[in-house]
């Protein structure tokens, strides 16, 4: 029972997402909302293995969530949709139900590259540097989509929507939020596999002292790659979600606020808490939907809030423990591996 | 073949030599020390010899093999370990997964096992912990397996320290000041200590210690070292009575 504990919490959680989005229990606007906040905990849980496990401090997350976004966009418009920019479909449009995940993937692996060209350099030099070539690197990356017009420009890439409808007309169930969901629990399995084994245990090891890992044998070089490119590459995933839940992007969406916000999840959560993420993601999300009638200022209260949350709690709700540590007795009932 | 030749070493930081010209030889199954005065370049040397810096002159040679260009990851696989003057163990680690993480040169698994958990990866993990607690058990450590280094004593932390670095099963194991900090009776304890890790392992140990009780009680064969110079070396009898060894450690007004 220990062992299926989670998987079955899991399943029962799917299937009721899944019957109130099917028989339109939840209206589109809180479907949207659940989307959000699935695709945020795969953000701020991926953002804290580098912030929060690693200790090191990058910026600019929403750079490799623009990757992806993009890469996957373009491909599934490309392939399963009639479009203007790309004529007509690659391929047969019902196969959208089948090739949007290894889209995602592709958009996954594309923004872990984009990760490994921007940590070489970082991690070559001063650690220090990471925070602001991840800055550099997220300006480049919007600045580079600005200017290829092929993909909308600072207009906006759209067309995604009619690749859901294509996986609709194969099989009428919430494709999203089954996507999204599957998604965000492949995230957190493979960072909590990741995490918990010797090979990750070197990521906190670097954190806590990183001259004497690399003098206990821990190639912390290669470890810092690693473990940057598995973060960038689930921004990417996470990225080609959000791109299909919405249906549009535009550069904008993208930028430092967007990197901010991931910022704002991991502090506010704990870091190197999975647990912590997964909280912060949800009460960020609600929270963004609570301040949107506040418009821009929402940009006041957010750092606000992230300054509150450094002064009184620096190490976030969580600070480096899960609901394990906090609650002990739990772990007679699940195990999460 | 010696285990560990020094040919020439030297380091120079901005204009200081910290080490200079070095030769030094250690032989299989030696228990040996290095002194010298206060910023003699001893830890220099560790550090040289580690792989944690690059020396600006000369060679290191381990069993036959030049360590130039080797990252301190590699010097470990090879064989080299240490401890550091100033604990540095990982404080919010348990004690059983620093010894752990000291194993990553030898994990045996790629990520693609770790991440579909296949029975390769689950054997090597499970592997490494018995290893590891059963090399606390000889140690008689095992009951703080799960405890963190920071709620030990400072002696306690040194001998898991000293574990931590034996875990990898090294050829040569580079200890540096073990007995700084320690009560008396603790210091008697790690006497103890050094002396039967040397007898159960088939190790070279190669010590750096303040404490003259420890280095002459320990060591077969010393080296002294001041202003980056080795100024003397042989048994400890012929360096309690070495003239220069005198004269750096009491300065020339005394001799
Ligand atoms: N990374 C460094 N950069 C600049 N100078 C250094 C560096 N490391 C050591 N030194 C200098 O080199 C000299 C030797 O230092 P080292 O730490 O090797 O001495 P030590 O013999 O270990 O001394 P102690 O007994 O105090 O530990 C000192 O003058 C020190 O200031
Ligand atoms: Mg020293």
């Amino acid at each position: 029972m220990k062992r299926l504990s989670v998987p079955v919490l899991l399943l029962v959680l799917f299937a009721v997402l899944m019957g109130l989005a099917w028989f339109e229990v939840i209206d589109v606007y809180l479907q949207t909302i659940l989307l959000f906040m699935g695709i945020n905990v795969i953000i701020s849980s991926s953002l804290n293995l580098v912030n929060g496990n690693m200790g090191e401090f990058s910026c600019g997350h929403a750079g490799f969530i623009a990757v992806g976004a993009y890469v996957s966009s373009v491909l599934s418009v490309a392939l399963f949709t009639k479009s203007r920019v790309f004529g007509a479909p690659l391929l047969p449009p019902e196969w959208a139900a089948f090739g949007f995940p290894v889209i995602l993937i592709i958009g996954g692996l594309a923004a872990a590259l984009t990760g490994l060209l921007v940590a070489i350099p970082s991690f070559r030099t001063r650690d220090d540097y990471l925070a602001i070539i991840t800055i550099a690197a997220n300006y480049i990356i919007i600045t580079t989509i600005i200017n290829i017009d092929k993909i909308g420009g600072a207009r906006g890439f759209m067309g995604m929507r009619r690749v859901i409808f294509a996986m609709e007309d194969f099989a009428g169930i919430p494709w999203m939020i089954l996507w999204v969901f599957i998604f965000m629990v492949l995230t957190l399995v493979i960072i909590r596999r990741y995490m918990s084994s010797t090979y990750g245990k070197g990521v906190e090891a670097i954190r806590q002292d990183e001259v004497a890992a690399e003098i206990m044998s821990v190639n912390t070089n290669r470890v810092k790659l690693i473990t940057f490119m598995l973060s960038s590459g689930l921004a990417g995933i996470a990225g080609g979600l959000y791109a299909h839940a919405v249906g549009y992007v535009n550069p904008k969406s993208f930028d430092l606020l967007k990197s901010t916000e991931a910022l704002v999840m991991v502090y506010l959560g704990g870091m190197g808490s999975l647990t912590g993420s997964i909280l912060s993601a949800v009460l960020f999300t609600l929270l963004l939907e609570l301040l949107r009638p506040l418009q821009i200022i929402k940009w006041v209260a957010i750092p606000l809030l992230l300054i509150i949350i450094m002064q009184f709690r620096p190490e976030g709700i969580m600070g480096h423990r899960e609901l394990s540590d906090i609650f002990p007795k739990l772990k007679k009932f699940y195990k999460f591996k | 073949m010696n285990l560990l030749e020094i040919k020439d070493l030297t380091q120079l930081f901005s204009g200081i030599c910290a080490v200079s010209e070095l030769n030094l030889e250690i032989g299989h199954r030696q228990l040996v020390g290095l002194i010298g005065p206060n910023g003699a370049g001893k830890t220099t040397v560790f550090n040289l010899v580690s792989g944690f810096y690059k020396p600006t002159r000369g060679e290191i040679i381990f069993e036959g093999r030049n360590l130039a260009g080797l990252k301190p990851h590699q010097v470990s696989a090879l064989g080299i370990t240490r401890t550091f003057q100033n604990i540095r163990l990982w404080k919010e680690m348990s004690v059983l997964d620093n010894i752990l993480v000291a194993q990553h040169f030898q994990l045996g698994y790629g990520l693609g096992n770790l991440f579909f958990r296949t029975s390769r990866y689950l054997e090597r993990e499970s592997e490494m912990r018995c290893q590891a607690l059963e090399l606390l058990e000889i140690f008689k450590i095992r009951e703080y397996a799960d405890e963190t280094p920071g709620n030990l004593p400072y002696g306690m932390q040194r001998k898991v320290e000293i574990v931590r670095a034996l875990s990898s099963g090294p050829k040569l194991l580079l200890l540096d000041e073990p007995a700084a900090g320690l009560q008396s009776a603790d210091v008697n304890e790690l006497i103890e200590l050094i002396k039967w890790i040397f007898e159960q392992f088939d190790i070279s140990i190669w010590m750096i210690e303040h404490q003259m009780k420890v280095v002459m009680t320990l060591c077969s064969h010393i080296s002294v070292i001041d202003f980056g110079r080795l100024i003397a070396q042989g048994t400890p009898d012929e360096i309690q009575n070495n003239h220069e060894v005198i004269k750096a450690y009491l300065g020339d007004d005394n001799v």
